[in-house]
């Protein structure tokens, strides 16, 4: 086994406060959508309006960040082992097949995540911002824009957080999926991901 | 060392950093502002009064009231333009109804109500709450200004009462009784002064016949109350008065009552006090931009005593085995059904209904054709889109009132009259000869043909504002029960009440089938595990 650097402090620390805020904004919406009583309406508001402004700061800090160290490229797609990253899910991982892509600091998802992710950040997250912030802050909605009593903005807002719970589901099983039930958890933990070397790889290879 | 360091470090980043960011958000999102304290001293104890017990002028007998106008009006002269040009007392005025309907001359005067119908042609009963004295019919002069009563506004004995059926007249020698003593003017008109509860209170709060028949939020128990029953004017508390709210100038009294009113002008309002952001709390005070106060503030009505719901006319004039008139009470000991005037549904504690309401008020007039049923008697204007519109608590008075059934309109009934054969349906129980007579007096064609229609009455809520412990929750509205408070308000969005099924029912599926994919995903990894 070898030790591999794959995430930075800062990466961890957005990772982990992400969770948590994601957590509490999950909590808090569903109960003001009337799903269930958990903290008590008012309370759930104001908790839901707090983490998300903690949830935009993060935001605003992590893509600042994300640029100037350059690391925004792990999120960008491409077609190189896409199909062998579906095909080892779909078969390989049964078959105990190595995985297709290699972890480094420079490349810490796979094709599949980093499509899934860039859809995170570029679709879900600023969706649900913008229509969160509309509600929080547009109280005239006739004017100037009719935006029709913000049907569209809260019903988009919902759906993408039916989409957020779905993924926190997918994802945090996923962690799973490394070389070990626990290789991935502790990489965002440490920061060091344990990957086998070369030698343990033949073995894992299909007879 | 380094190994320790790195250690430490992970520490911090996956645990403790994130915690102080939650720890944050929870402990500053999570708190509430403390209400601004409003301090308030009452008008009545700023100004400091006149002895007008050292005016000569009113140290003589006087006979007639009109004399004791005359006296007031030689110091305050002027005063009576400014009383003659009001709705206290020509009981109308020039308004703009919305809709398009132009602009009318409407009051108390001549509009249509589902109480007792209307005040024309019952001055005697009605009349009896005009500023001025004996209103008794047409002939009544509006231009003479000692017909004007000074006393019924600025008694500050509380000892001056108009007689009933008097068209606004107290007792005179001949028809004085125990209840209603002719007054003694001299001792009251040294003792004027600004009005208070009582004087507002004598018409305000027994309109229709009763107290708190009207409005349901404007009643006697105001005198003297708790906290509960009115946070304003509780005897323990401020103490206040009408006119402490209904600011006034020049007998310029502001306040819109809308079963009379048409504009959105000359209003009271809770903010001109407690300002538009009273809560000094974001999340609460952003809700005035589309709720009135009154709606969380005024969370029932008719705190103290009962008002009517309910009042069907058409199964007035029954007569019992002797042929009398006869009475029927509920179980709180209030009038349910009374020969003069029908069935009565009273109720107390009562949840207000709620409307979208801009301060304007479109109103039945008589020439209106029933068009719709049940009729609206008046109607709040206002919508969700209108950026002057709020949601405001309203009694709805629900009724069953007579109507001529060949034109389609609404009927005018004499319902009043001193004494039996002169055609007053609380006299004779006859409804055709009081529908005819009180057509007659106001020049409306009647075809003989009568029945009873279904008409609806709204009334916006605006005392009995609760203590702040007891104003509504969030869940109140934000809620999907049937009961919530906003339940039949729709064509907005709701928070907590309102949702898309469509946009649901995939949500709840797509997590459902992510659920399964990872079960079964991992059951087959755990299948599929070689075995060493």
């Amino acid at each position: 086994m070898e030790k591999i650097k794959i995430f930075s402090r800062f990466e961890r620390f957005w990772h982990w406060t992400q969770m948590a805020t994601v957590i509490l904004l999950t909590l808090t919406g569903f109960e003001i959508h009337g799903n269930y009583s958990l903290f008590g309406f008012e309370t759930s508001v104001r908790l839901h309006n707090a983490a998300a402004i903690t949830f935009i700061i993060l935001g605003v800090i992590t893509i600042f960040w994300l640029i100037v160290t350059g690391q925004y490229k792990n999120f960008i797609p491409t077609r190189e082992k896409f199909k062998e990253q579906i095909q080892y899910y779909t078969s390989g991982i049964f078959k105990g097949a190595a995985h297709p892509t290699k972890k480094s600091f420079g490349n810490k998802l796979n094709p599949l995540q980093r499509v899934i992710y860039l859809g995170l950040l570029i679709l879900i997250f600023p969706v649900q911002t913008f229509t969160g912030l509309l509600y929080m802050y547009y109280h005239y909605p006739q004017n100037p824009i009719d935006a029709n009593g913000l049907w569209f903005a809260v019903i988009t807002h919902t759906f993408g957080a039916f989409l957020m719970v779905a993924f926190v589901i997918v994802h945090v099983y996923m962690t799973t999926t490394g070389h070990r039930l626990s290789t991935n958890i502790k990489a965002m933990i440490s920061g060091y991901e344990e990957e086998p070397v070369e030698e343990n790889k033949t073995e894992n290879q299909p007879a | 060392m380094n190994n320790i360091l790195q250690k430490v470090t992970t520490f911090l980043v996956v645990l403790v950093l994130p915690a102080l960011v939650l720890y944050a958000t929870v402990h500053f999102g999570n708190k509430r502002g403390t209400p601004e304290k409003i301090e308030y001293q009452n008008r009545a104890d700023i100004d400091k009064k006149v002895d007008h017990s050292e005016f000569e002028i009113l140290q003589q007998e006087f006979t007639r009231p009109q004399d004791l106008t005359a006296a007031c009006l030689s110091c305050h002269n002027k005063r009576d333009d400014e009383l003659m040009a009001s709705a206290h007392w020509k009981w109308e005025r020039e308004t703009t109804l919305p809709n398009g309907r132009g602009t009318v001359t409407i009051g108390k005067k001549n509009l249509i109500n589902n109480f007792c119908m209307a005040a024309e042609g019952n001055n005697g009963s009605c009349m009896r709450c005009h500023i001025g004295y004996g209103w008794e019919d047409k002939d009544f002069d509006f231009e003479d200004p000692t017909n004007i009563d000074c006393l019924v506004c600025h008694d500050n004995t509380n000892t001056y009462k108009k007689r009933k059926g008097g068209a606004g007249m107290p007792a005179t020698a001949e028809n004085a009784t125990k209840e209603f003593p002719v007054p003694d003017y001299s001792y009251v008109a040294q003792n004027v002064g600004k009005p208070l509860k009582e004087n507002c209170g004598f018409c305000h709060f027994h309109g229709g016949g009763g107290n708190n028949v009207k409005h349901g939020d404007l009643e006697e128990a105001m005198l003297n109350c708790n906290r509960y029953v009115d946070v304003h004017m509780a005897k323990e508390g401020q103490d206040m008065s009408c006119n402490d709210c209904h600011l006034t100038e020049r007998h310029n009294i502001t306040g819109r009552a809308y079963s009379v009113s048409a504009e959105n002008n000359n209003r009271a309002y809770c903010e001109t006090c407690h300002t538009d952001t009273p809560h000094n709390d974001r999340v609460i005070d952003m809700h005035n931009h589309k709720v009135a106060c009154q709606t969380c503030h005024i969370p029932v009505y008719a705190k103290a005593n009962p008002t009517v719901m309910y009042w069907d006319w058409s199964v007035a004039g029954q007569r019992d085995a002797n042929g009398n008139p006869r009475t029927e009470y509920d179980v709180n000991h209030k009038y349910s059904y009374l020969s003069i005037k029908g069935r009565f549904v009273w109720d107390d504690h009562v949840k207000p209904e709620y409307f979208w309401f801009n301060g304007t008020a479109d109103h039945y007039l008589y020439e209106d054709t029933i068009s719709e049923i049940p009729v609206k008697i008046n109607e709040l204007m206002g919508d969700y889109s209108d950026p002057e519109s709020k949601i405001w608590p309203v009694k709805v008075h629900r009724g069953k009132q007579a109507y001529d059934v060949v034109n389609k309109y609404l009927a005018n009934m004499k319902v009043f009259a001193e004494g039996p054969g002169q055609g007053a349906f609380w006299e004779d129980l006859e409804f055709d000869t009081a529908i005819q007579l009180g057509m007659a007096y106001v020049g409306r064609e009647y075809s003989g043909q009568y029945d009873f229609v279904e008409t609806v009455a709204y009334w916006p809520l605006n005392h009995q504002v609760s203590p702040k412990e007891m104003t509504l929750q969030c869940t109140d509205c934000h809620t999907r029960s049937e009961e919530g408070r906003l339940a039949n308000l729709t064509g907005f969005y709701l928070p907590g009440r309102d949702y898309a099924k469509g946009v649901d029912y995939t949500g709840f599926a797509i997590i459902i089938i992510s659920l399964l994919g990872v079960i079964v995903h991992s059951i087959m990894r755990l299948m599929a595990r070689p075995k060493h």
